[in-house]
């Protein structure tokens, strides 16, 4: 799980948070230490279940009480049935999937909705960054370089929705951050961060 | 004080083992359909059993083990097999939970197993006693806990053989079960895993001195007991460990073109083999395997439906370099959990102890186990 500063993740906790219905179901895909599963079970009295690669993760999880599944995302989907649960949660994790759309279709298939948030690639830092620098942008969502980062896919908020609309999947809610608070002017340039609720018939 | 005197203290002491034994006139039905007359069951308790009567665990021993599970029995320098895990402020913390542990049924460590008397001869059983199965261990252990007037366990928890109870428990008696722990464990013994009991077995049963069974007042077999002992050391160790302990070391300064015990890995295998045959029964050992290859909770249905309607919450562990009881395994139990909607925690712990990792790596077993039960015991509490 990428670390970063502690006010923007409990935003983004927030704002998951908002999305997710009281009492529901939720799949967290990576779901790290499990701070947002913890946060959705005290605040949105959610039933959560967690996969997480980190055997480290699994034992704070444990610790917290929550029940989580020792694995890989790409193939944590599988076994479930059809719309077991209310929502899939990749929060942060989208990027490091090997295979993006079959999880996403996966996830769309075992959850009756899919939260993803991601950070996002064409952030105006990170356009000039490639323009005058001339090198692969470093920015708070994405602070990695080329040789260490744990990022296999890079996208932009313009990016996801050109997929859901090419896949037939409904964007239901987007919402944008920075490193203030919420943007909602011309998000794909002056977001850091985007998250996405998504469902499909 | 020295180091060792302090745990004493600090753990659970000095413990006794317990027998029970069925009423008069009450017999025990095993899943062959054959019937004991008389049951006897060997076990150790520790802890307090709360008035409710909610705050029961069980702990299911292995091919090997017995109801000593903790603590020190008087004069012994060496505690119970799993003491790290069980005792004050521990994994199973003894200051809240009522522990329980017994032998299997057909075990030599004090319940009725092949060495027991026969009431009908006056002699020991030999092969006269019952096959028994996984699930007959689970019914006697049933019967002691009915013996406390316990309805309803807290946790089962065991691993290797403790584990497939635990997994029996939960599938024969899903509503007395609030939560299981296997570990290091199958829900069916696999060709291989058959294949290296069967070995051990015949070592046992071509020692002329087995005598079909029937050895009791002669000499035990013990150079096939000891074999088959040092074939099942080997499935417990991985080549990580075997390697790091031992490599090609030798016992003596150089190689003596003999066939003696001339490797470190050779000594401590037949180290193994010897110190076992003292305290172990060969036939037991003939009807523990047999148990455990019997051992198939999915029979001829897809996996998921073994689990059908259980709602115990399930903490699955396996151990990376396991290849007798391989995480593949767990990880198949785990996703017909999930495909029920079982509430589930699994585990891989990375260990290079291979099958032996289960008594070994309490440090890790404590960070899931002690959080497990803590979540499953505060519901009750609710």
């Amino acid at each position: 799980m990428i670390s970063r500063p502690k006010e923007e993740l409990r935003l983004d906790h927030k704002i998951i948070g908002d999305m997710v219905e009281g009492g529901s179901m939720v799949l967290d895909m990576g779901c790290g230490d499990g701070d947002l599963l913890e946060y959705l079970a005290e605040k949105k009295d959610v039933a959560g279940s967690g996969v997480e690669i980190s055997e480290d993760a699994i034992y704070r999880c444990v610790e917290k009480g929550l029940s989580v599944s020792h694995g890989d995302i790409d193939s944590g989907l599988t076994e479930y049935p059809d719309k077991l649960f209310d929502y899939i949660i990749f929060n942060q994790t989208m990027q490091q999937v090997h295979k993006p759309k079959e999880a996403i279709l996966e996830a769309l298939r075992i959850g009756k909705k899919v939260i993803i948030g991601f950070p996002n690639f064409c952030y105006i830092r990170a356009r000039f960054q490639i323009f005058f620098g001339g090198h692969v942008p470093i920015t708070r969502s994405l602070p990695y370089s080329w040789y260490d980062t744990p990022n296999f896919h890079s996208l932009a908020t313009k990016d996801f929705s050109m997929f859901c609309k090419r896949e037939g999947i409904t964007v239901e809610k987007s919402v944008f951050l920075s490193g203030n608070g919420i943007v909602k002017f011309l998000p794909n340039l002056f977001a850091l961060n985007a998250i996405f609720q998504i469902s499909k018939k | 004080m020295a180091k060792k005197d302090m745990e004493k203290i600090e753990g659970l002491g000095i413990v006794e083992t317990k027998y029970y034994n069925m009423p008069d006139g009450e017999e025990f039905l095993l899943e062959s359909g054959l019937k004991i007359s008389t049951l006897k069951i060997a076990y150790e308790t520790y802890g307090e059993l709360n008035d409710d009567k909610t705050n029961a665990v069980l702990i299911c021993h292995s091919l090997s083990g017995d109801a000593h599970v903790a603590g020190y029995h008087q004069g012994d320098k060496k505690p119970g097999w799993w003491d790290d895990m069980i005792g004050p402020g521990k994994a199973f913390d003894t200051d809240k939970y009522f522990v329980v542990c017994s032998n299997v049924i057909g075990g030599c460590k004090g319940s009725s197993g092949p060495n027991s008397i026969a009431p009908e001869t006056g002699k020991p059983y030999g092969l006269g006693f019952p096959i028994v199965s996984i699930k007959d261990m689970v019914e006697a252990q049933r019967k002691l806990l009915s013996f406390f007037g316990i309805e309803k366990l807290l946790s089962v928890c065991g691993g290797s053989m403790g584990g497939m109870q635990a997994l029996q428990w939960a599938v024969s008696y899903p509503d007395e079960v609030l939560s299981c722990i296997p570990i290091a464990t199958t829900y069916k013994h696999s060709a291989q895993q058959i294949a290296f009991d069967e070995v051990g077995r015949q070592a046992i049963m071509t020692d002329p001195t087995w005598q079909g069974g029937d050895y009791y007042e002669k000499e035990q077999p013990s150079a096939g007991l000891a074999v088959a002992r040092m074939i099942g050391h080997i499935t417990y160790m991985s080549n990580e460990s075997m390697e790091d302990k031992f490599g090609r070391a030798l016992k003596k300064e150089e190689l003596g073109y003999e066939f003696t015990t001339e490797f470190e890995v050779e000594g401590y295998l037949r180290y193994r083999g010897d110190s076992f045959v003292k305290r172990f029964d060969a036939n037991s050992y003939l009807y523990i395997t047999k148990a455990m290859d019997y051992f198939d909770l999915q029979q001829d249905k897809k996996l998921h439906q073994a689990f059908k309607g259980i709602k115990t919450r399930f903490l699955v562990i396996a151990f990376s370099s396991d290849w007798l009881y391989p995480p593949s395994q767990s990880k198949d139990l785990v996703k017909a959990f999930k495909m029920n909607g079982i509430d589930v925690t699994y585990c891989e712990i990375s260990s290079d102890y291979g099958h032996d990792a289960f008594l070994l790596e309490f440090n890790e077993e404590t960070k899931l186990v002690k959080h497990f039960i803590e979540k499953t015991y505060k519901r009750v509490k609710k």
